[in-house]
C-alpha cells in the first residue's frame, strides 16, 4: 500500500470545472491523504514543520493544480521555496524524501497537440515542468510524467467531466495499492496519452 | 511612632479592602470608605486625629485637578465652555436656590437656607473624577458632561467663600478655633472693586509662570537627570501654587488645574503625570478613609430616620435638577442618567465650608454637625448610586427609553450582537457577501445610521433574553458576539451556548483570558479585538525603523505564529490552576523563545528565521 498525499492548489475553487471535481473523487480514495493548501494556508503562511512531518508520513506526493504560466499557482511554489529545505530535501543530510514518488496532475486549458515541439507552445509539457522534475532529482525522488487533462475548458460542454474524473479515481486507486507500472510511468511524456499502459495486476 | 501605627493601621485597611471591594465589583472609593467605618466607628482604632488628617488629605484633590489639568489642553478647555457656563451655571444657581427654598420651608431663615443651598450644591470631585475614571465613563458623553459641572463648581467655591461672611445670622466675635484657619487672605485685604484684578492678577500669573518659569525649570532639572529631583520638583510645584492661591484667597484646586492645563502641551507632561500619580492616589484614598472613618455613628443612631431621609432627600433633589438641566442641553439615555446620578452627592468642599460657616455664626453649630454628617453619608452612598447606574439603570435604559425595542419579523442566518467598531466591520464584511444578518444594538442612534444605510439593524440590548429569541437565533447559522461590555459578553456567549446548542458562536475577546474565558462559556471562534490591529501597527514601527517592508511582515506573522502557539500551551494550565507559578514559568520561556524566534540569522541549534534559509555557500554543485 502506497501512501499517496494529494496537495491541492487552486486559488479560485468556485470557478474550477474539473480540478475541483478531481480533488473532491480523490478525497474518496482509501490511502490519499487531501490537503487544500489554499484552505490550510489562506495567507500562504506555510507551517514548515507540520508540511515536512505530513511527507515523512508519504510514499507519494502529488501536486493537483491548473497550469498557470507553464507551471503551479504561487502557493505551490512558496511551499516548495520553505519546505524542501536543506539538509532535509536536499544537501548531504538531506535524504528524508529518498526514494519517494512525485508528480504533477494538472489541467491545461489547451489540447494535447498544443503541448508538442511543433506545437502551440513549442515544447512538451513534461518539458515545460521541468523545474518540477529538476526539483525530484534533486531530492532523489522519482519524477513521474504530468498526468495531465487537455483542453480543459471544453470538458464540461462535451459532457466529459464524469469520465475524467473517474479514470483519475481509478489512477489513484491503482497506485495506493501499487498497481501502477512506475518504471513506464517515469518514462512516458504524460499518464494520459495510454492510460491503461500503466496499469498492472487484474486492471492491467 | 504614633505617626508609624496610625500609618499601619490606615494602610492595612486600604490594602485589605480595596482590593477586596475592586474583586466584588464595587469600585476602590467604597472600599474605601468601608474601610475607613471599619477602622473608625465600628473598630474605634483611630479616633480624633481623622479630621487633621481629612484637611491634609484633601490635598489629594488639588493633586489630582493638576492631573485633570495636564490631559486637557487649552483649545479643550476652550471648546468646553459653553458647557462649563451654561451647564455647571445652571446646576449651582438653580440646586442653591432650591435647597434654599426647601431649608425656608422647614423654619430656616433665607441665610441659613443660602448658605445650606451653595454648600450642598457643590459635588465631590473626588469621588466622582475617581469613579469616572475607574470604570472609563469619563470619556463618555455623560462623563465629559459631569466633568464639566465639577470645574464650574471649583470656580464658583471662589464667590461662595467671599459670600458666606455676609450671610451670617448672628455677630460672632473670631475666635481662635476657626477650623479653616485661613488666615489673612489677600482678597479680605484689598477694597471689593480690586478684587476681580487679583483674581486676574493671580490667574494671569500661574499661565505665564508656568509657560515663561516653570517649563525653563524643568528642562533644567531634567537635565541633572536626578530622577527624585524632578519628582521632589512637580511635588513643589503643586504644593507652591497651591500655597499661592490659598494666600490669595481663591481655590487652590483651580489654581493647580490651571497650572495642569499650561503645561498639557509640555514635553514634560508624561513625567509630571507619573510622578503625581501615586501620590494623588495615596491621598485621595487616604481621604476617603477619614471620610469613613468621621462618621459620628452617636449622631446618626440618634435620630436614623431624619439623617438618612435627609441623605436621600438632597441626593434625590440634586439628580431631579440634573436629570432637568441635562434635558435641556440635550443629552439623552444612559448619558443623562450618568450625570444625574453621578453628581447627586454633596462634596468635599462642604466639609470647609461647613467648618467655616460655623466660625462666622452663619449656621447654628448642631446643625452643622448634623449637615456634615449628612455631606459624608451623601459621598457614601455615591459608588452605590454608581453601582445602581451600572447595573440597574443602564441597562434598563432599553425600556426606559423613548424609543421601544424593536420587533424583528424574519430570521436572518447569522446575529450580531453590538454594533459598536468591532461588530460593524464584522457586520459590513457579512451584509456586504449577501449574508442575511440581523444586528442588535442599545445605541438608537448607531442603529438609525446603519438602517439608514440599508443594514437591517435593531434596537435592543442583546443581553435581554425574550430580545434575542426574536431574532431567531435558534435558526440562525451563527451568532456574533462583539459587544463591548467584557463581563456581559461572556454572560451573552454562556446563555447562547446554553439554549441554542446548534448556533455556532463567534466572540470578540478583551485578552488571553478573556479567550479562555469565552470558550469556557461555550464559544467556538474567538479573535482578540486589539490582537490584529496591533500587530499591523507593530510591523508598522518595525518598516518606519527601516526594516524591508516584507521582513518585517515576515517578523509579524512568526510573532503571531509563536503567540497563537503560546495562546495553546497555556490554555490548559489556565483551565486547571489559574495564573499559577507554572503558568508563569511558561509565559517566561515562551518568551525567551520568541526572542529566538525574532533573530533573522539560523544557527546549529536551528534558533531563528528558518524561512527561505540559503543553503551553506560551500554547497557542491548537485
Amino acid at each position: 500500500m502506497a501512501r499517496v498525499l494529494t496537495l491541492f492548489a487552486h486559488p479560485r475553487q468556485d470557478r474550477s470545472e474539473i480540478n475541483w471535481p478531481m480533488f473532491e473523487a480523490a478525497q474518496t480514495v482509501e490511502g490519499v491523504t487531501c490537503v487544500d493548501l489554499y484552505a490550510r494556508y489562506p495567507s500562504f503562511e506555510i507551517n514548515i514543520a507540520r508540511e515536512q512531518s505530513s511527507l515523512l508520513d508519504h510514499d507519494v506526493i502529488i501536486f493537483q493544480h491548473p497550469l498557470y504560466w507553464y507551471s503551479a499557482p504561487a502557493i505551490i511554489k512558496e511551499w516548495m521555496d520553505l519546505v524542501l529545505e536543506y539538509d532535509f530535501a536536499y544537501g548531504a543530510e538531506g535524504t528524508a524524501l529518498n526514494g519517494k514518488v512525485m508528480f504533477n496532475a494538472v489541467s491545461c486549458g489547451t489540447a494535447r497537440s498544443a503541448y508538442t515541439v511543433k506545437g502551440g507552445h513549442i515544447a512538451e509539457l513534461r518539458t515545460l515542468l521541468m523545474p518540477f522534475e529538476r526539483t525530484a532529482d534533486l531530492c532523489n525522488m522519482r519524477y513521474l510524467a504530468p498526468y495531465a487533462t487537455f483542453s480543459a475548458g471544453s470538458l464540461r460542454a462535451e459532457n466529459r467531466v464524469k469520465e475524467t474524473v473517474s479514470q483519475w479515481h481509478s489512477f489513484l486507486t491503482a497506485l495506493t495499492q501499487d498497481r501502477i507500472d512506475l518504471d513506464a510511468a517515469a518514462n512516458a511524456l504524460t499518464l494520459t496519452d495510454h492510460p491503461d499502459s500503466f496499469f498492472i495486476g487484474e486492471n492491467a | 511612632m504614633e505617626i508609624l501605627s496610625h500609618a499601619f493601621v490606615y494602610l492595612v485597611a486600604a490594602v485589605v479592602a480595596v482590593p477586596l471591594a475592586q474583586r466584588l465589583g464595587l469600585g476602590s472609593v467604597l472600599g474605601y470608605l468601608i474601610a475607613g467605618v471599619v477602622i473608625g466607628p465600628i473598630l474605634g482604632i483611630v479616633g480624633n486625629e481623622t479630621a487633621d488628617l481629612q484637611h491634609f488629605a484633601e490635598f489629594g484633590v488639588v493633586m489630582m485637578l493638576f492631573l485633570v489639568g495636564l490631559e486637557l489642553r487649552p483649545a479643550m478647555l476652550w471648546s468646553m465652555r459653553g458647557q462649563l457656563i451654561g451647564l455647571g451655571g445652571l446646576q449651582v444657581t438653580l440646586t442653591t436656590a432650591v435647597i434654599a427654598a426647601g431649608c425656608m420651608a422647614f423654619g430656616l431663615s433665607w441665610q441659613s437656607g443660602i448658605a445650606i443651598g451653595m454648600v450642598l450644591a457643590l459635588s465631590s470631585t473626588a469621588i466622582v473624577l475617581q469613579s469616572l475614571n475607574e470604570k472609563g465613563w469619563l470619556g463618555t458623553v455623560g462623563g465629559k458632561s459631569a466633568f464639566s459641572v465639577l470645574l464650574t463648581q471649583d470656580v464658583a467655591v471662589i464667590p461662595m467663600l467671599a459670600l458666606l461672611p455676609l450671610l451670617a445670622v448672628e455677630t460672632l466675635s473670631p475666635s481662635g478655633d476657626d477650623p479653616t484657619a485661613h488666615g489673612a487672605m489677600l482678597l479680605d485685604l484689598v477694597p471689593d472693586w480690586a478684587q476681580p484684578l487679583v483674581i486676574i492678577a493671580a490667574i494671569a500669573t500661574i499661565i505665564i509662570g508656568g509657560r515663561y518659569l516653570i517649563r525653563p525649570m524643568f528642562r533644567f532639572i531634567a537635565h541633572s537627570r536626578l530622577r527624585e529631583v524632578f519628582t521632589a520638583a512637580a511635588l513643589l510645584l503643586v504644593i507652591g501654587i497651591a500655597l499661592f492661591m490659598t494666600a490669595i484667597g481663591l481655590s487652590p484646586a483651580l489654581g493647580t488645574f490651571l497650572a495642569g492645563v499650561v503645561l498639557s502641551d509640555s514635553e514634560y507632561r508624561h513625567e509630571l503625570e507619573n510622578d503625581i500619580e501615586p501620590f494623588k492616589g495615596l491621598l485621595l484614598g487616604l481621604f476617603f478613609l477619614t471620610v469613613g472613618a468621621g462618621i459620628d455613628f452617636g449622631l446618626l443612631f440618634d435620630q436614623p430616620i431624619i439623617l438618612i431621609g435627609l441623605a436621600f432627600g438632597v441626593m434625590i433633589i440634586k439628580a431631579g435638577i440634573l436629570f432637568a438641566i441635562a434635558s435641556i442641553f440635550g443629552l439623552r439615555g444612559a448619558d443623562r442618567l450618568l450625570f444625574a446620578v453621578g453628581l447627586a452627592q454633596a462634596g468635599e468642599f462642604a466639609f470647609v465650608l461647613f467648618g467655616m460657616a460655623s466660625g462666622m455664626g452663619v449656621l447654628p453649630v448642631d446643625l452643622i454637625g448634623k449637615m456634615t454628617l449628612v455631606v459624608a453619608l451623601t459621598m457614601i452612598l455615591t459608588p452605590a448610586a454608581f453601582i445602581l447606574y451600572e447595573r440597574v439603570l443602564a441597562p434598563r435604559m432599553v425600556k426606559t427609553n423613548s424609543r421601544e425595542a424593536d420587533t424583528i419579523e424574519t430570521p436572518g442566518s447569522v446575529v450580531i450582537a453590538g454594533l459598536g467598531r468591532f461588530g460593524q466591520i464584522v457586520t459590513r464584511l457579512l451584509a456586504t457577501n449577501g449574508h442575511d444578518v440581523v444586528v442588535l444594538d442599545h445605541d438608537p442612534e448607531v442603529v438609525e445610521n446603519l438602517s439608514r444605510v440599508g443594514f437591517r439593524a435593531y434596537y435592543g440590548d442583546a443581553t435581554r433574553p425574550d430580545l434575542l429569541h426574536t431574532t431567531g437565533i435558534e435558526d440562525a447559522r451563527l451568532f456574533v458576539a462583539a459587544i463591548d461590555n467584557r463581563d456581559k459578553l461572556t454572560a451573552l456567549v454562556e446563555h447562547v451556548a446554553k439554549h441554542y446548542p446548534k448556533v455556532r458562536i463567534l466572540a470578540r475577546a478583551h485578552d488571553r483570558h478573556h479567550v479562555y474565558e469565552l470558550e469556557k462559556a461555550g464559544a467556538h471562534c474567538v479573535q482578540r479585538e486589539t490582537f490584529d490591529s496591533a500587530l499591523n501597527l507593530g510591523r508598522d514601527a518595525l518598516i518606519e525603523l527601516g526594516l524591508h517592508p516584507f521582513r518585517a511582515e515576515r517578523k509579524k506573522q512568526a510573532f503571531r505564529a509563536h503567540d497563537f502557539e503560546t495562546l495553546e500551551k497555556l490554555r490548559e494550565r489556565w483551565n486547571e490552576h489559574g495564573v499559577d507559578k507554572g503558568y508563569i514559568d511558561t509565559m517566561r520561556s515562551q518568551n525567551e523563545t520568541l526572542f529566538e524566534l525574532m533573530r533573522d540569522e539560523r544557527d546549529e541549534k536551528t534558533h531563528g528565521d528558518r524561512h527561505w534559509t540559503p543553503p551553506p555557500s560551500a554547497n557542491p554543485d548537485p
